[in-house]
């Protein structure tokens, strides 16, 4: 909470009126930025400055400001939500910039995520994934058996949980060269393939969602494992491996 | 008006089971004809779309967020509460709903409590059915942690992301429905009216926020789900987008506002750093288990450490005052969260305040003693004979790491300190709000087919909610409780038909949202939306805020209405009213904040006693504790709208207690 100096910054923003319509970079120059502002709060700064000069703000997903809604999406210098590891754009602070500085911020881009504003992209693709298989087929009824009626390896779920973190934001998608969505997937899939009430409809569910990956225009994973090092929750790229192990043995035994 | 909560007769824990043995039901044929509008995703409104839909009502969702899965709800940390008794400490849904009731300062019905209680051990059993992936122990079972103002370990927890997976529980029961075509999902839209034809909710209007649409959407019931309105105080702990408008423009169409001043100011957050701050961040009360919290005892150690010249390490043992501890030695540092806030005050208004922004705000959370404890046990558990001071430190951090890792990461991302080494910095901030939108026991709103579940909602937690308690809430309206109540209602409707969009009353309700877009689009203001909002929150945190008094609280109302005047005259809202315009959304919200501030000033105004996380500065004890009013007080302020907010009429429901006996609460 140290307050240090003020740094300058020159920013080169996407502008983009709508999805028909064509983009560009635009520059802007903020001065006297405090180090201990999150980034969101500088891009804060930033628009109200251009509303005081009856410009259009910059548009940008945002909102719970703390890592974990996903909603934050920006391509900062080249990298799905900045510099830093382990962190969403919410959770960058200016204190990783210098003065001086020229900040390039860009909307997520995929094929899968056609642009709606500026910096917002619809990522509804990701929705649709899940609605394909991403769930347990139980009623919520209640009417479900004692919560501790099944012992569950410790290991198995530290495993689910840790897979079970993925904030959907994407920027796996992004990170890709084939703007692929294997790592999100495999997600869910593994959070599922690891637990006991999962496995029932496990064939069914990593073939229906893989399928619908390739439906919405996500490329294939070519094992690179760009998404595991931008990946702000630290989603690993084993999950992709236990993903093939399924969808393999769920092509043979149904074929 | 005469307000009746329909609480069912007979014994308290006979009440719910009764009550479901004696509803209409709706037969699975006429369910399908039937539509059900749900606004909001989180836990409440989330699971309530996937039951209504599982049911077979036909079920439309909306959120303003791009994906369902974005609500707040997924930022809740700690836990979740269920009476299991798994750890075999005496716990049960009595005891459950004691611990609520008295936690909730005396201020809630007791049959909605009681029912919350008794689904809570049915919540657990069904999210793990669902793949939640809850905290094990090595024998593969459920684990449990301790949270404030209670003596037992009941909390489930998922690290310090339970509500995340919570709601990733209930957004992929929501996918299940929605792939079923079950529910029909609006993301991107947002509430801005409710319809209410011949007396009955039946739709409502929302802007597509893409697009700026205007659209009408009619149903047989609708439910609000949309949550707190914590953000009225400009920085808080909830998301950026997070409003109150819903509830507002329900309170605006006939349904009563209760409680509108016992909002939750959360001991445990990163203290403000500057103006230009856009919100505040909680660090879990679970740290509360293992650190402690302290001020230096004497002013010039508090002033060195705010200007940096000394460190918490540097302040010797017996120069600390670890005042929960002192104040309150059987329940110390696990105190509930507003006898934890308002004891931080305390100090930091007397100058032992140890964070150097404009009030000294900050009190340090260290956890040094805990590091020493539990390096100590696991150079024992090791067979380290006399470990060296290095050897237990490292120890010891191993296990607050693998119990807190991720908060103090969070922690030193925004600080950029380093908690494993220096004592963190925290500070009181707005959280939760228990008020709410009046609710009888069915959950319905004084509008006959309007629900309100949920945060948004004002029913469960009184004056003060426990720590872990608001995810229980939430599920259990959403899955457990709504689903049975609704059916009652709609029992009355199957030979309804199909609601007409083409109706006056949503033609009336449409043209009154587009003229206030109107107005503000077309508004040659001077100042930003951001620019009130930040000035309603001053006002509010200066006057409404941990500490209440009379003066305060009647100069915040006519300071309010002028913010309001002058909000309409200057506000300035840039772009076009057809697109997506993040500013128009932003004013709207603000518009509403700028009118319950008031009424929630009134409140706070009219209640001229201490309870939960209302203090009046006229109202303690000799030792500076709240002082309770049961005689006058022990009813819910429920405000029915007249047109100006403070002059809203006040109707009370009497709390009648029976099964518990009111008591000063002591956690001395």
């Amino acid at each position: 909470m140290a307050t240090e100096k003020g740094i300058n910054i020159t920013l080169k923003v996407w502008r983009q009126k709508n999805g028909q319509a064509k983009g560009a970079l635009e520059t802007y120059e903020l001065k006297d930025v405090s180090p201990d502002n999150s980034f969101l709060e500088m891009m804060d700064i930033l628009n109200d400055q251009i509303i005081m000069k009856d410009g259009s703000p910059v548009a940008f997903d945002h909102d719970c400001r703390e890592g974990i809604c996903g909603s934050c999406s920006m391509y900062i210098n080249g990298e799905p939500h900045g510099p830093g590891r382990l962190v969403t754009t919410c959770q960058l602070h200016m204190r990783e910039f210098k003065d001086g500085e020229t900040i390039y911020v860009e909307p997520f881009r995929a094929k899968a995520f056609p642009i709606i504003k500026d910096l917002i992209v619809d990522r509804s693709a990701l929705d649709r994934i899940q609605h394909a298989g991403g769930y347990i087929s139980v009623n919520t009824s209640g009417n479900t058996q004692d919560a501790n009626a099944i012992p569950i390896e410790k290991e198995n779920a530290d495993k689910a949980f840790d897979a079970a973190t993925c904030i959907g934001c994407g920027a796996c998608v992004a990170a890709c060269k084939n703007a692929s969505a294997s790592l999100f997937m495999s997600a869910k899939i593994s959070q599922y393939a690891l637990l006991p009430q999962g496995q029932v409809e496990a064939k069914n569910r990593v073939l229906a969602m893989v399928k619908q990956a390739e439906e919405e225009g996500f490329g294939p994973c070519s094992n690179t494992g760009a998404c595991e090092v931008e990946c702000p929750k630290g989603i690993s790229l084993e999950n992709i491996a236990r993903m093939n192990r399924e969808y393999l043995s769920a092509s043979l035994l149904t074929k | 008006m005469k307000l009746d909560s329909k609480v069912p007769e007979g014994p308290l824990k006979d009440k719910w089971t009764n009550y479901k043995n004696n509803i209409n039901l709706v037969n699975p044929a006429n369910k399908r004809n039937i539509d059900v509008i749900v606004v909001g995703t989180g836990l409440a409104g989330g699971s309530a779309s996937a039951t209504l839909a599982e049911l077979g009502y036909n079920v439309k969702a909306f959120c303003y967020q791009d994906s369902p899965r974005r609500a707040h709800s997924i930022a809740a940390q700690g836990g979740i509460n269920a009476a299991k008794n798994y750890q075999g400490d005496g716990d049960s849904t009595y005891r459950l709903f004691y611990d609520t009731i008295k936690g909730g300062d005396y201020r809630s019905r007791e049959a909605n409590v009681y029912r919350l209680a008794e689904v809570s051990a049915n919540i657990i059993d069904q999210c793990v059915a669902q793949g939640v992936p809850f905290a094990r122990d090595y024998g593969g079972l459920l684990d449990n942690r301790s949270f404030g103002g209670v003596l037992v370990s009941r909390t489930f927890y998922a690290k310090g992301q339970t509500g995340q997976q919570l709601l990733l529980g209930a957004y992929s029961a929501m996918n299940r429905q929605i792939a079923k075509g079950k529910i029909e999902m609006f993301n991107r839209h947002e509430m801005l009216d409710v319809v209410v034809v011949d007396g009955k909710a039946r739709g409502i209007i929302a802007r597509n926020l893409v697009t700026g649409e205007i659209e009408r959407h009619s149903a047989h019931a609708v439910v609000i789900a949309t949550g707190g309105y914590g953000n009225v105080f400009f920085l808080s702990t909830n998301a950026m987008g997070s409003n109150v408008t819903a509830s507002w423009k329900v309170h605006k169409r006939g349904a009563l506002f209760a409680n509108p001043c016992y909002t939750q100011i959360h001991p445990t957050c990163v203290p403000v750093h500057g103006t230009q701050q856009s919100k505040l961040t909680l660090m879990s009360e679970s740290l509360r288990n293992d650190g402690r919290i302290w001020v230096p005892r004497k002013l010039e150690d508090a002033k060195a450490v705010r200007e940096g010249k000394l460190k918490a390490k540097d302040i010797k043992e017996e120069d600390r005052d670890y005042y929960l501890e002192r104040r309150y030695p059987s329940f110390g540092n696990l105190v509930p969260r507003d006898v934890a806030s308002r004891a931080a005050k305390e100090r930091c208004d007397e100058g032992y305040g140890v964070v150097n922004n404009d009030t000294n705000e900050g009190v340090f959370l260290d956890f040094a003693s805990a590091i020493q404890r539990y390096g100590k046990q696991q150079a024992h558990l090791k067979g380290i004979h006399n470990p060296s001071a290095d050897e237990i430190e490292s120890l010891g951090k191993k296990v607050v790491e693998s119990k807190y890792g991720n908060l103090f990461d969070m922690y030193k991302q925004i600080t950029a300190e380093n908690p494993y080494e220096t004592a963190m910095k925290i500070y009181p901030a707005v959280h939760y709000t228990m008020g709410g939108v009046w609710v009888d026991y069915n959950l319905m709103t004084t509008v006959p087919g309007l629900y309100a579940i949920g945060e948004a909602n004002f029913s469960d937690h009184g004056a003060n909610r426990l720590g872990a308690s608001a995810l229980m809430q939430g599920l259990a309206d959403g899955y457990f409780v709504l689903p049975y109540t609704i059916g009652d209602y709609l029992s009355a409707d199957i030979r309804t038909g199909k609601i007409s969009t083409d109706l006056p009353e949503f033609a009336e309700a449409e043209a009154s949202v587009k003229s206030q877009i109107d107005t503000l689009i077309n508004n040659k203001g001077i100042h930003s939306v951001d620019y009130f909002h930040k000035q309603l929150g001053l006002i509010m945190w200066n006057k409404v805020g941990m500490s209440r008094t009379t003066e305060g609280l009647k100069q915040a109302i006519e300071e309010i209405k002028a913010l309001r005047e002058a909000f309409w005259k200057e506000v300035k809202v840039p772009g076009t009213a057809d697109e997506l315009n993040q500013e128009l959304e932003k004013a709207g919200r603000v518009a509403d904040f700028l009118e319950l501030g008031e009424l929630f000033a009134r409140d706070a105004l009219e209640r001229e006693e201490s309870c939960g996380g209302h203090f009046r500065e006229e109202h303690r004890t000799e030792d500076g504790e709240a002082k309770r009013d049961d005689v006058n007080f022990a009813f819910v302020s429920a405000w029915e709208y007249t047109g100006q907010p403070s002059e809203a009429i006040l109707h009370k429901e009497e709390l009648i207690f029976e099964n518990v006996e009111l008591k000063t609460r002591s956690y001395k």
